[in-house]
């Protein structure tokens, strides 16, 4: 190569160079300020809808990691810890107050006319080892579940921390295990008794009398079940079908699906086992302290004739002409099982 | 006291999951459990950010709300810790935290929990301090021993900072306002109530 020839490729390489330095900057700004493109936490945070969450891949193999900030959690929290608790706390104080106040005022439904000595049988024995099988695992439910809601408040205090974190766990073993014979004698309740517990016209006017609970010496007719436990075991089946399945889903959380999906049955259980709870109160209280003679029935099995005529007319008089004519009596006294 | 937080400065994180291993590795957290995990926003598009997240030791921490047992505490320096002894596994603080910190071992019945873990923002837990039992548990007390976080300790570009809530906020603040931009300090408006304004 000549000289001459060397020289002018020079030229025309620093030209190129000073050329390509000259429009440096600009490019350059452009490549690494990925300002304008990158993602900025409060513009996701604020394009979130109710429900969602901030997300993105994870390399570990687990799906729900990915979830980077989930702010709705903490609106259940709130919800969880103040509005759930103080409903729970405030409808079982409502309905302890109202039947004390009802025992003061009305005080004990007493049988008229007192014992006769005759009794009938009202519930074989099926029939009461599937209510008391609902009754008892329902009850330790209740309780352990009340433990998960006010117990931190209330126990944990009195008997110290680390006792109470041992029996909270083995509440919280009860709970999960107990369910299951709780569904298992719910569908046999269920099954048992929805022949006596369809509504009639005869439940217009047990309700249009109060039931006879406000006037002494009022009895409204009725069949084996009146409107008011008519109204109890529908509370019973609806409400512990409701616990049955949110609490199925609470114990299997994939089948929940969403966190958001986990939370809404947490509630629903919660709601639901506070009204529940109101209503099983009354419950007991009208089998037991409120009502002479009542507890028999699901005792003995055997009721007091003359508390059968008073509180069940219709039905007493049913098993009573059944045991006028044998040839029937086998399915009239036992018309459920 | 210090007020210990965590920060993640994703404009320098590049998802090398160094964090998220050394976490496992310093405590020997069993299979299946991550105490910190590196997560992708907009991955494989323009402007992607990677953010390193653990358990951010919420103020006022909803964890510590909801828990049936009360096993949470906050230390005097604003880590917040709590007890294997009294959890009872019930899985309520997985379902209050927005970070998706607690963790489970899944081995009982019924889809039930086992004792819950977390970060414990390398302090052991309401053992005593630098003890076999307590790292069992909990897995190691840098803290106790003084030195901060492994995974932040750790981080070769500085990505992750663990330490005082003012000092590190201060050190990003510098970095925005030096490189012009930040993608903002991730989590700490959920965990803290706040954020980093350069």
């Amino acid at each position: 190569m000549t000289s001459r020839a060397f020289a002018a490729a020079m030229v025309a390489l620093f030209a190129a160079v000073a050329l390509l330095f000259s429009a440096m900057p600009e490019t350059m700004a452009q490549q690494v300020t990925p300002t304008a493109s990158s993602v900025q936490e409060d513009e996701l945070l604020r394009a979130l809808q109710t429900g969602e969450n901030v997300s993105g891949r994870v390399s570990i193999p687990d799906r729900q990691a990915g979830e980077l900030i989930k702010p709705d959690n903490k609106g259940w929290a709130d919800l969880s810890q103040g509005t759930l608790q103080t409903f729970a706390v405030g409808i079982l104080v409502v309905a302890l107050i109202g039947l004390a106040l009802f025992y003061f005022i009305r005080g004990r439904i007493a049988l008229e006319g007192g014992f006769s000595g005759r009794s009938i049988l009202r519930f074989g024995w099926f029939e009461r080892l599937a209510h008391w099988m609902l009754a008892s695992t329902f009850i330790v439910l209740a309780l352990t579940g009340l433990n998960l809601v006010i117990g931190r408040a209330v126990i944990l205090p009195i008997v110290g921390e680390n006792a109470f974190g041992t029996l909270s766990s083995w509440g919280k073993i009860a709970h999960n295990y107990l369910a299951w014979p709780f569904m298992i004698s719910l569908a046999i309740v269920f099954v048992l008794w929805i022949v006596h517990n369809i509504p009639g016209r005869i439940d217009l006017e047990w309700i249009k009398q109060g039931g006879g609970f406000m006037k002494k010496g009022v009895h409204p007719p009725a069949k084996k079940f009146n409107a008011g436990q008519k109204i109890v075991f529908w509370c019973v089946v609806l409400g512990g079908a409701a616990m049955s399945y949110t609490g199925v889903m609470l114990l299997f959380p994939h089948l929940a699906g969403t966190g958001a999906d986990w939370q809404f049955y947490q509630v629903v259980h919660a709601v639901v086992a506070g009204l529940l709870s109101a209503v099983i109160l009354g419950h007991i209280y009208i089998g037991t302290l409120g009502m002479e003679g009542a507890f028999d029935a699901m005792g003995k099995g055997e009721v007091d004739e003359n508390w059968a005529e008073q509180h069940h007319s219709l039905w007493a008089r049913e098993v009573k002409s059944a045991a006028v004519s044998p040839a029937k009596s086998d399915e009239a006294i036992a018309p459920a099982e | 006291m210090a007020r210990m937080k965590f920060l993640c400065d994703a404009d320098r994180c590049i998802e090398c999951n160094a964090c998220v291993t050394a976490c496992k590795n310093e405590h020997e957290v069993p299979w299946g459990i991550n105490r910190r995990r590196v997560v992708t926003i907009n991955d494989g598009l323009p402007g992607e950010r990677s953010v390193s997240m653990a358990c951010m030791h919420c103020t006022d921490a909803p964890c510590a709300a909801v828990c049936p047992v009360n096993c949470f505490y906050t230390t005097d320096d604003g880590v917040v810790l709590h007890s294997k002894e009294t959890c009872i596994g019930c899985g309520y603080c997985f379902y209050a935290c927005p970070f998706g910190a607690p963790q489970y071992p899944r081995v009982s019945n019924f889809g039930t929990r086992g004792k819950m873990d977390k970060c414990t923002y390398c302090s052991g837990g309401p053992e005593a301090d630098m003890t076999q039992a307590e790292y069992i548990q909990y897995g190691t007390n840098r803290l106790a021993e003084g030195k901060l976080p492994l995974c932040a300790e750790m981080c070769s570009t500085k990505a992750l900072l663990a330490g005082d809530g003012d000092i590190i906020a201060d050190i990003y603040r510098e970095r925005v306002v030096t490189r012009g931009y930040g993608s903002g300090a991730w989590g700490w408006r959920t965990a803290y109530g706040e954020t980093i304004q350069a």
